[in-house]
């Protein structure tokens, strides 16, 4: 096998996700108006101030232009041949499975999410979100004894409105970019958690994404609030089937800690990223963002994103409290023609904030894999500090890897570190490992595994399992 | 064990080994002595499998098989080891990972059991004072931040853990301070035994003073010019290179 064989081979493997459930669809006609807006709010039964929120960001979209900043290149989108409510025909009862489309239930099933009780992922509360609507939330009965509220994002503004009146758009306002702005407008599902004062969640928290439908977009909102002295850690994951046509993703995340809450968020992104020419994919334009509101707290984001056709995601923290720490790990992996603009963004506001910024490229094939981040020091954040890794590695010589680190200090007494590499498996690195009796294959992957390394260590249990095998990484066991 | 016939090889189109003829056989320990640019370490690379390097001609038989077409991982599964003059450094990837694994596919090759992690740390633990290694070595990056004597040290570790038939070692002496070249001398003492072959590429004679060769190969512009016992690296020492006259 050939130097690039093996590389191809481990970077390269088939997408396992790709298949489409076949289940009835009450789908909304194409385009966008305000009529569709108060469709979508309608069916869902929303109060008034939503459909308000809506109709607003609505708006203030039609007004916005499509950033043309990112490092990325599509043909435009036409918004107006999208279905902006897609949601499989049998209702959901709250809290049954049986009314739910058992081909959807199949379909979890064979992602490896299972839904039914009896076969529960150990200690994780998931939430099932199936194009446009989320279809079933495990383990609601033992997250509510111990106060914390984990439900779809519908159901929470219809029964905790003054909660979400409070909390939606206030990191992510409506009109903060323009794809936050269309979610804001059309967003149609996604969950909601609140952990309340005091509370450390007692399980992991997961969303699990699912667009079936070919004609569709998918726009979730999520909204994690931690009280004071509360704590969570939460799991997001994404798979679609293979179409030739390119489908948009646009979601919005909003976290929320307040005095010495912390919040962990991790992403592990399989959407189907087109194939070797670069037809079909989704393309993921993503709003993800996190403020540290009170003193002493702690917002992490782990990112690993592995899909998409074009990813454009950049999860951030304000430091706004004293004290508060925020941190993002990632690692992006292009192959193809896939391409991504990812990176962070840390906004130092209080005193004494902490950042850290962890992120590794990883480009094969054709692509290009660009990071882009922002460090912000605000007047008041006396003793601010930062300290930023961002490591590219290159597999073959037909990708592209890039750096656009920007740095703004508005105040002497911070410090920022920043450090960067890029390399190349290079020919020696393999011969090496060969040389002590490795097949070339496995010297491939376990040169990724090192690269890759101080990211997934950030991972829950069950998504670092999830991670490496996607990076087709044999891991055996790390005792030794 | 090792017969090298007529080898030519070249990199980039530039032939660098013109015609070599040696044989190793089990036990003994060749030292391979010569100027900079004499094609010493290509010697051992193209042995060991380096895929930047083409055999032209001739034949490389390890104990029988021509292996001058074999991936470099199968012949190191055969039991050829090879000492890297410059060990790469493999960032995130923990000693003890890189040594199991490797352990593990040379055993599966041979159709025994593989060790687990906790058997591994029992046998590993067991080598580390060949080379006078702390433990802590083993949870580092391979190589990562390693000084020179340590990189060494760890080659020879790994040569000790692996427990390869034919042993490469280039130029492991270059670098090294008085002790760690005693370190690493005492090491190779300790591993080899009546059933291996050496091979040791050096430049200087003063890692002979450590570990005694049955034999002195001279090798100038590709070819063997000279070959002897023991007192030929002496000789070197005191005469340099240039006075080795060519002896065909």
């Amino acid at each position: 096998m050939s130097e690039t064989d093996a590389l191809d081979s481990v970077v390269s493997q088939p997408y396992k996700y790709g298949f489409k459930t076949e289940v009835e669809y009450d789908d909304f006609p194409r385009g966008l108006n305000e009529d569709i807006i108060r469709m979508i709010s309608q069916r869902k039964g929303e109060p008034d101030f939503m459909l308000e929120f809506r109709l607003k960001a609505y708006r203030n979209w039609l007004t916005m232009k499509e950033p043309t900043w990112p490092n990325v290149d599509y043909p435009p989108v036409d918004y107006n041949n999208i279905i902006y409510y897609s949601a499989p025909k049998k209702k959901p009862k709250l809290d049954s499975l049986d009314e739910v489309d058992p081909a959807i239930l199949e379909t979890y099933e064979k992602l490896g999410i299972p839904l039914h009780e009896q076969k529960l992922l150990q200690n994780v509360a998931v939430d099932a979100v199936f194009d446009s609507v989320s279809v079933a939330t495990t383990f609601r009965a033992k997250l509510a004894e111990a106060g914390v509220i984990f439900c779809s994002i519908s159901e929470a503004v219809k029964d905790y409105p003054d909660l979400i009146k409070k909390y939606i758009g206030s990191v992510v306002p409506a009109n903060d970019n323009y794809f936050a702005a269309l979610n804001s407008a059309v967003f149609t599902d996604g969950s909601f958690c609140y952990i309340p004062k005091g509370v450390a969640c007692p399980m992991e928290l997961s969303t699990y994404f699912r667009i079936n439908n070919e004609e569709s977009g998918q726009f979730e909102r999520t909204l994690i609030v931690a009280e004071e002295g509360a704590s969570v850690s939460y799991l997001e994951g994404c798979t679609a089937p293979m179409f030739s046509k390119n489908q948009l993703h646009a979601a919005v995340v909003e976290l929320v800690a307040l005095d010495n809450a912390e919040i962990k968020y991790s992403t592990v992104q399989n959407w189907y990223s087109g194939d070797k020419n670069g037809v079909g994919g989704i393309y993921n334009f993503v709003t993800k963002r996190g403020i540290c509101r009170g003193v002493n707290s702690k917002i992490s984001w782990t990112q690993v994103e592995t899909g998409s056709a074009i990813t454009w995601k950049y999860p951030s923290v304000i430091l706004q409290g004293d004290n508060s720490i925020g941190e993002f790990y990632s690692v992006a992996v292009t192959n193809d023609k896939m391409q991504a603009d990812t990176g962070t963004k840390m906004i130092h506001l209080g005193k004494n904030t902490r950042s850290t910024i962890i992120s590794k490229g990883i480009s094969a094939g054709q692509s290009n894999n660009s990071y882009r981040g922002l460090v912000k020091i605000g007047k008041k954040a006396d003793g601010a500090r930062n300290y930023s890794v961002c490591d590219s590695m290159l597999i073959g010589d037909q990708c592209g890897a890039h750096t656009f680190p920007y740095i703004e200090s508005a105040n002497s007494t911070a410090s920022i570190e920043h450090e960067a590499t890029t390399s190349k498996i290079g020919e020696d690195q393999i011969f090496y490992l060969q040389q002590r009796g490795l097949d070339e294959e496995n010297a491939v992957s376990l040169i990724i595994n090192g690269f890759v390394k101080e990211v997934f260590k950030e991972l829950p249990m069950e998504f670092a399992v999830e991670a490496t095998k996607l990076l087709s990484i044999k891991l055996e066991g790390s005792v030794g | 064990m090792l017969q090298i016939k007529n080898l030519h090889a070249s990199v980039d189109g530039i032939e660098i080994l013109k015609g070599i003829n040696l044989e190793i056989k089990a036990g003994e320990v060749h030292a391979i002595m010569g100027p900079n640019g004499s094609g010493k370490s290509t010697l051992s690379k193209v042995v060991a499998g380096h895929p930047a390097y083409e055999v032209t001609q001739g034949e490389i038989l390890f104990e029988g098989t021509d292996i001058a077409e074999l991936d470099a991982d199968e012949r190191a599964r055969m039991g050829i080891f090879l000492a890297f003059q410059y060990p790469v450094e493999i960032p995130g990837v923990s000693n003890s990972m890189l040594m199991r694994q490797a352990y593990n596919a040379i055993r599966r090759e041979h159709g025994e059991e593989e060790l687990d992690p906790l058997e591994f740390d029992d046998y590993v633990h067991k080598k580390l004072d060949l080379v006078e290694m702390d433990p802590k070595f083993l949870d580092r990056s391979v190589n990562d931040g390693f000084s020179g004597g340590e990189k060494k040290r760890n080659e020879i570790l790994q040569m000790a853990v692996l427990n390869p038939k034919l042993a490469l070692l280039d130029e492991t002496d270059s670098g090294l301070d008085i002790d760690a070249l005693r370190i690493v001398s005492n090491g190779i003492n300790q591993i080899k035994s009546s059933d291996k072959g050496v091979m040791l590429v050096t430049h200087y004679q003063r890692i002979l003073n450590y570990i005694t060769p049955d034999y002195v190969h001279v090798l100038k512009a590709g070819r063997i010019v000279k070959s002897g016992g023991k007192e030929l690296a002496l000789e070197l020492e005191s005469q340099g290179y240039e006075e080795v006259e060519e002896i065909r």
